[in-house]
C-alpha cells in the first residue's frame, strides 16, 4: 500500500492523512463498542453495566488508573517492535516471542549472580534483553531478507517456540525449589527490580518506553536513516535502485524492534513479577501488534492507542470478576475496533 | 524401537496429519484465489468449539462435524467481507480475525471446558484392521480420517480440472486481468473463502471431536499458522499438501510417543519440534519468490503498508 503521505512535510510526525486518521479515531471505537454491547446483550449480560464496571475499575480510582499505565508499558514496547520494521513494509508478528526471550535473557544475570549491585545488574539485564529479543527477531529478518521464509510465518512460529522455551526453563533448570509445583523461577534480588514510582506498581519502564518512542519519532522524521526508511516503505523498488541497502535495513530494523520488545519483557518481569513466570504476558505482544496497526505505525498515535487498549486490557480482569466473562472476551472488543479501522482504511486506499 | 512404538507413532501421525490437512487444503484454495488468511487459526478454533458444543448437546458427532464446517465457513465470511469487499490488509485482517475468534470461542466454550464427549467413533474396516502395525493406525479410525484424502483429491480436481477452478486461479494470478476478461473476481473469492472456511472448520472440528475429544481455550495452539506455512511448502498444490501433513503429523506423533515413553527430555523441548520442523522445512523448500506462487499473493508476502 503506497504511503503517499509518508514523505510529505511532517506535522509533528503526522502527515495530513494521519491527522485525518486522528480526527476519525473516535468513531471506530464507538462502532466497536456498540457491536460488543450487542454481543454482550446476546450473551445475556447487561452491556451498560459491563461498560460501567470497566470505566469504574479503570478511571474510578487512582489504583485503577495506575494499572492502565502499567499495562501501557509492555504495549508500547511491543507496538514499537511492530512499528519499526513496518516502516519499511515488514510485518513483525513476533512481539510475543521477543518479549519472552527478552525476559529469559534478562533473567540469567539475577538468577546466576544474585549479588551484583544495582548499577551493574539493571544495565546488564537490559542489554541482555535487547540482545536476546534482537537475535530472535533478527533471525526472522535475515530469513526474510534472503527471501527464504516469509517474516509473517517465521515470527508467528517463533512465538510458539519461545513460549515453550520459557516453560522449559521455569519447569526445569530455573525452577524455584521453594515454589513446589508453581512453575516459576526464584524471586529476583532487590537489585534486579526496576525502581517503582511511588508506592504502586507503576515503574520507570514507562519513561523508557516513552523515551524510546520519542527516539523513534526523532530518527524517523529528523535523520537521513528515517528518510531512507520512509523511502523504502513508500516504494521498495525505487529505494533499491537509488542505492539504499534494503537487506541491511531489514535485518537491522528487525533486530532493533525485537530488542525493544525484549526490553519490554525485561521490564515486566523485573518490575511487576519480580521473577520469571510463564504467564507474565497477557498477549501483550499480539495486542502491541494491534496497537501499531491501529496507529498506522505512527509514534505519537502509538501512545494514544496504547492507552486505549490498555484500558480495555485492564477491563479484562474487571469483567472476569464482576460479569463472570472469560478473560479472552475483551479480545472481541479489540478485534471489533480493528475490523472497523481495517475496513475503513482499505476502502480509503482504494478511492485514493 | 519396537513394533508398538512404531504403531503408536503411525496412529497419532494419522490423526494429527488429518486435521492439519483439512486446514491446509482449505488454505490452498483460498490462496489460489489470491488471499492469504492468517485467520485460519481462528477459523479452526471456531470449528473446534462449535463442533464440540453441538456434539455435546445433541450427542451426535456427525452433526458436530456439520456444525464445525458451517461455523468455520460463516466465520470466514467476516474475513472475506474485510479483505474482498473492503480491501483491508490481508495479514492484519487475518490476525484480527484470530483475535476475534479467541474471544468468541472462549465465551461459547466456557461451559464446556473439561466436559467429556464420546466424539467420533472409530470405524473398523474388517480384514484390514487386523494387519500388523498399520492395521490399527490406518484402518480403525474415524470417518474424517478416511475422507481426508478423497477430499484433498477432490480439491485438486476442483482447482485443476473444472472451469470454476480455472477461473478462480485466474483471479488469484491477476484480479484486474480476470475482471477485464469478464470474470467476477469478488464473487469467486467469496466462494473460495467459503470453501476454505468449511475445510478449516472441519479441521478444527476433527481436533476437538475426534482427536482430543475435549474443548480447551486456544486449543489449536498455532496449528492454523502451521497450515499456512505448509501451503508454501506444498507449493500451493492440494496433493503436495499431503506430504506436508505427513511431515507435520509425523513430528507431532514422534514427540507424543517420546513423551509417553518417558524419554529423558523435557516435554517442552519436544513440544517445539513441530514448529521448528515447519520453519526448517520452509527454509529449505519454501522460497518466497518461487515461480509457483500465485502472482496475486506476491504483494501480500512482500510488502504491506
Amino acid at each position: 500500500m503506497a504511503e503517499t503521505g509518508a514523505l510529505a512535510k511532517p506535522f509533528y510526525g503526522l502527515s495530513s492523512r494521519q491527522r485525518d486518521v486522528l480526527l476519525q479515531a473516535v468513531t471506530p471505537p464507538l462502532i466497536a463498542l456498540a457491536g460488543f454491547a450487542a454481543l454482550l446483550a446476546a450473551y445475556g449480560k447487561n452491556p451498560l453495566a459491563a461498560y460501567w464496571d470497566v470505566l469504574h475499575g479503570t478511571f474510578g480510582s487512582v489504583r485503577g488508573l495506575t494499572e492502565v499505565f502499567v499495562i501501557m508499558i509492555p504495549l508500547m514496547f511491543c507496538a514499537l517492535a511492530v512499528a519499526i520494521p513496518a516502516r519499511i513494509g515488514m510485518v513483525n508478528v513476533g512481539g510475543e516471542g521477543q518479549l519472552y526471550i527478552g525476559a529469559i535473557f534478562a533473567a540469567y544475570a539475577p538468577l546466576t549472580w544474585p549479588d551484583l549491585p544495582t548499577a551493574v545488574m539493571l544495565p546488564l539485564m537490559m542489554c541482555a534483553a535487547f540482545i536476546g529479543g534482537g537475535l530472535w527477531a533478527g533471525l526472522c529478518g535475515y530469513l526474510r531478507a534472503k527471501s527464504l521464509v516469509s517474516e509473517v510465518l517465521s515470527t508467528l512460529l517463533m512465538n510458539s517456540v519461545a513460549g515453550f522455551l520459557l516453560q522449559y526453563l521455569v519447569f526445569g533448570v530455573w525452577h524455584d525449589p521453594k515454589s513446589s509445583n508453581f512453575p516459576q523461577s526464584k524471586p529476583y534480588p532487590a537489585a534486579a527490580v526496576l525502581p517503582h514510582l511511588g508506592t504502586g506498581r507503576l515503574h520507570v519502564g514507562l519513561f523508557f518506553a516513552l523515551g524510546t518512542i520519542a527516539l523513534f519519532w526523532f530518527v524517523l522524521y529528523k535523520t537521513r536513516w528515517g528518510y531512507e526508511m520512509r523511502a523504502i516503505g513508500g516504494n521498495q523498488e525505487a529505494a533499491r535502485r537509488s542505492g539504499i541497502p534494503i537487506v541491511r535495513y531489514i535485518v537491522l530494523l528487525f533486530v532493533i524492534g525485537g530488542g525493544i520488545a525484549g526490553i519490554g519483557g525485561m521490564a515486566e518481569t523485573s518490575a511487576i513479577q519480580g521473577r520469571l513466570r510463564p504467564g507474565f504476558s497477557s498477549s501483550y505482544g499480539y495486542i502491541g501488534f494491534l496497537v501499531s496497526w491501529m496507529s498506522g505505525h505512527n509514534p505519537l498515535l502509538i501512545v494514544v492507542i496504547s492507552f486505549l487498549l490498555a484500558v480495555i486490557t485492564s477491563g479484562r480482569d474487571v469483567l472476569q470478576i464482576t460479569q463472570d466473562l472469560p478473560g479472552a472476551a475483551v479480545n472481541i472488543l479489540m478485534a471489533l475496533i480493528l475490523f472497523v479501522v481495517l475496513a475503513r482504511r482499505g476502502t480509503q486506499a482504494e478511492t485514493r | 524401537m519396537n513394533i508398538a512404538f512404531i504403531a503408536g507413532v503411525l496412529s497419532n501421525a494419522v490423526l494429527s496429519g488429518t486435521f492439519i490437512l483439512y486446514a491446509t487444503v482449505g488454505e490452498v484454495i483460498g490462496e489460489r484465489a489470491g488471499i492469504v488468511n492468517l485467520g485460519l487459526e481462528g477459523v479452526m478454533l471456531v470449528g473446534a468449539v462449535m463442533g464440540f458444543v453441538v456434539t455435546a448437546q445433541t450427542g451426535n458427532p456427525y452433526l458436530g462435524v456439520l456444525a464445525a464446517a458451517l461455523a468455520g465457513a460463516a466465520f470466514n465470511m467476516i474475513f472475506a467481507y474485510l479483505v474482498v469487499t473492503r480491501r483491508g490488509n490481508q495479514l492484519a485482517s487475518g490476525l484480527t480475525l484470530m483475535f476475534f475468534a479467541q474471544g468468541v470461542t472462549a465465551i461459547i466454550g466456557k461451559a464446556f471446558v473439561g466436559k467429556p464427549i464420546t466424539g467420533l467413533t472409530d470405524l473398523r474396516i474388517p480384514g484390514l484392521a487386523e494387519l500388523p502395525v498399520v492395521g490399527h493406525a490406518l484402518f480403525q479410525k474415524d470417518l474424517l480420517v478416511y475422507l481426508v484424502i478423497p477430499i484433498t483429491v477432490a480439491a485438486w480436481f476442483l482447482l485443476y480440472r473444472t472451469s470454476w477452478g480455472l477461473r478462480m486461479r485466474a483471479v488469484g494470478e491477476d484480479k484486474t486481468v480476470a475482471f477485464a476478461a469478464g470474470l467476477k473476481p469478488h464473487r469467486l473469492q467469496y466462494q473460495a473463502l467459503f470453501i476454505a472456511g468449511l475445510l478449516g472448520g472441519i479441521g478444527g472440528g476433527h481436533l476437538s471431536i475426534a482427536y482430543t475429544k475435549t474443548w480447551q481455550e486456544g486449543m489449536t495452539a498455532g496449528a492454523g499458522f502451521i497450515a499456512v506455512g505448509l501451503v508454501i511448502f506444498a507449493a500451493w498444490s492440494p496433493v503436495r499438501a499431503i506430504l506436508g501433513a505427513v511431515v507435520f503429523g509425523g513430528a507431532v506423533a514422534l514427540q507424543l510417543q517420546l513423551q509417553a515413553r518417558g524419554a529423558n527430555v523435557s516435554p517442552f523441548l519436544l513440544d517445539m519440534i513441530p514448529y521448528l520442523l515447519v520453519l526448517v522445512v520452509l527454509m529449505l523448500f519454501g522460497r518466497v519468490k518461487g515461480r509457483v506462487v500465485p502472482a496475486g499473493l506476491k504483494d501480500v508476502f512482500e510488502g504491506t503498508g
